[in-house]
């Protein structure tokens, strides 16, 4: 794009606030995009799709070695059995927290994150600072999140570089053999299947 | 392009701002999500050369600029390289002429984001590399859309895994070709990507890589 056709930028919030707005009145106005269309796209993450599912599909793992099975083999059907797929799901990895291993995701690129199973990311996995350091220094950035791993524990970090989204089995909390699945997936949060917490109650 | 979005391993971002833990920080925000959605839906433009658009913002503005202004940033640019809209009815927000297309209607919404766009393709030819093999990631710098982060290049890593055949970005945001590419998830290790006295211990990053980013790398 040339400098003529680049679009003009304003960094105030009334400034943005209003570009957005003008924006959305053009596209209306020129039959481009209808604003129920838009209400419905922003309501559906706000209110429908989020991490209790995911939540759903770790306990469902944790009580059904099958299906545990089936989620680390071929994680996309193995949660569309449970319902979720679709947009951002496509291609599911589950990578699960077990031995003397913990998995962390990030995306150094751009966001990408599993809508199906985690709804839209925080604003913070977003973030630049988390972008970049994941990387680099994921202990630390652990231990910001306040999860402090052993020296023994691996770390492994997936950078979602491709369309292969990724979901962190978390492991299951110790003393929870009597809880069945749906209280089960209450330990679960999102930010444990993000690979920045681990499963439990929260604090 | 090695610009703003490439951020894996930059310094200078300090602390991460754990309290934003909702992904819209303002209202404004909404809209200029499903407005990128809505506009997507029209199929003018694919998700790489959505990605591609917003890394072409100015690195200095990209860095400075919230997450959602990338996106602003993005849908507006495509608007105007795609011809959806000028430079004029955008600087004064009224439509100086109708598009004769067809919004997306909210009803087809529910459908659309169940049933995705799968990106997985019938491969054709053999994956080069297998499992465990040790590869090296090419030394490339494209001014174009590349989904290899410049962290990676040069380095060498071990194939955990063949996840076969998908659309190969870097082809799909130039020219809208769908070509399929084998992709890999490579596993590097820490001390490989950032030098053993600054990488932390026991640590791994595994990348997932199309077989053009690749080599064989000779034992």
């Amino acid at each position: 794009m040339t400098d003529k056709t680049r679009p003009h930028h304003s960094h105030s919030p009334d400034e943005i606030e209003q570009r957005v707005r003008n924006l959305e009145n053009l596209l209306v106005g020129k039959g481009l995009v209808d604003p129920r269309t838009v209400d419905r796209l922003v309501d559906t993450y706000q209110h429908e799709v989020g991490p209790r599912n995911g939540a759903h599909v770790v306990a469902r793992a944790w009580t059904d070695p099958e299906y545990k099975e089936r989620l680390l083999s071929d994680a996309t059907a193995a949660i569309k059995e449970l319902g979720y797929s679709g947009r951002q799901g496509e291609h599911m990895r589950v990578v699960e927290n077990a031995g003397r291993v913990h998995n962390l995701v990030v995306c150094t690129l751009c966001s990408c994150y599993p809508w199906p199973v985690l709804g839209l990311p925080p604003a913070w996995y977003k973030s630049s600072g988390y972008r970049a350091r994941a990387v680099t220094e994921p202990r630390v950035v652990l231990s910001e999140f306040g999860l402090e791993l052993d020296e023994d524990v691996e770390v492994r970090v997936w950078d979602s570089t491709a369309e292969m989204r990724y979901l962190v089995l978390p492991r299951r909390p110790d003393g929870t053999e009597h809880l069945p699945a749906t209280e089960l997936a209450r330990l679960v949060s999102r930010d444990a299947m993000i690979g920045v917490a681990l499963a439990g109650p929260a604090p | 392009m090695n610009s703003g979005h490439d951020l894996g391993g930059m310094h200078g971002f300090g602390d991460i701002d754990q309290s934003q833990r909702e992904n819209f920080v303002q209202q404004w925000e909404e809209r200029v999500f499903g407005l990128t959605l809505a506009c997507g839906l029209l199929g003018r433009w694919n998700l790489d050369e959505s990605r591609y658009a917003r890394e072409r913002m100015d690195a200095g503005e990209y860095l400075r600029g919230s997450y959602y202004e990338h996106w602003l940033h993005g849908l507006e640019r495509l608007l105007i390289e795609k011809g959806l809209v000028t430079v004029n009815e955008l600087e004064s927000g009224r439509s100086e002429q109708e598009s004769g297309l067809n919004p997306v209607a909210a009803e087809k919404i529910p459908g659309i984001l169940r049933r995705g766009a799968p990106v997985q393709m019938r491969p054709q030819s053999a994956p080069l590399f297998q499992a465990g093999q040790l590869v090296r990631v090419r030394n490339f710098h494209p001014k174009s859309h590349t989904r290899a982060p410049r962290y990676v290049r040069s380095r060498s890593g071990r194939v955990s895994e063949w996840y076969g055949a998908y659309v190969f970005p870097d082809l799909h945001s130039a020219s809208g070709e769908k070509r399929p590419a084998h992709l890999y998830s490579v596993r590097f290790e820490a001390g490989e990507l950032w030098g053993e006295r600054d990488a932390e211990e026991r640590s791994a990053v595994y990348v997932d890589l199309f077989e053009p980013y690749l080599q064989a790398t000779e034992v």
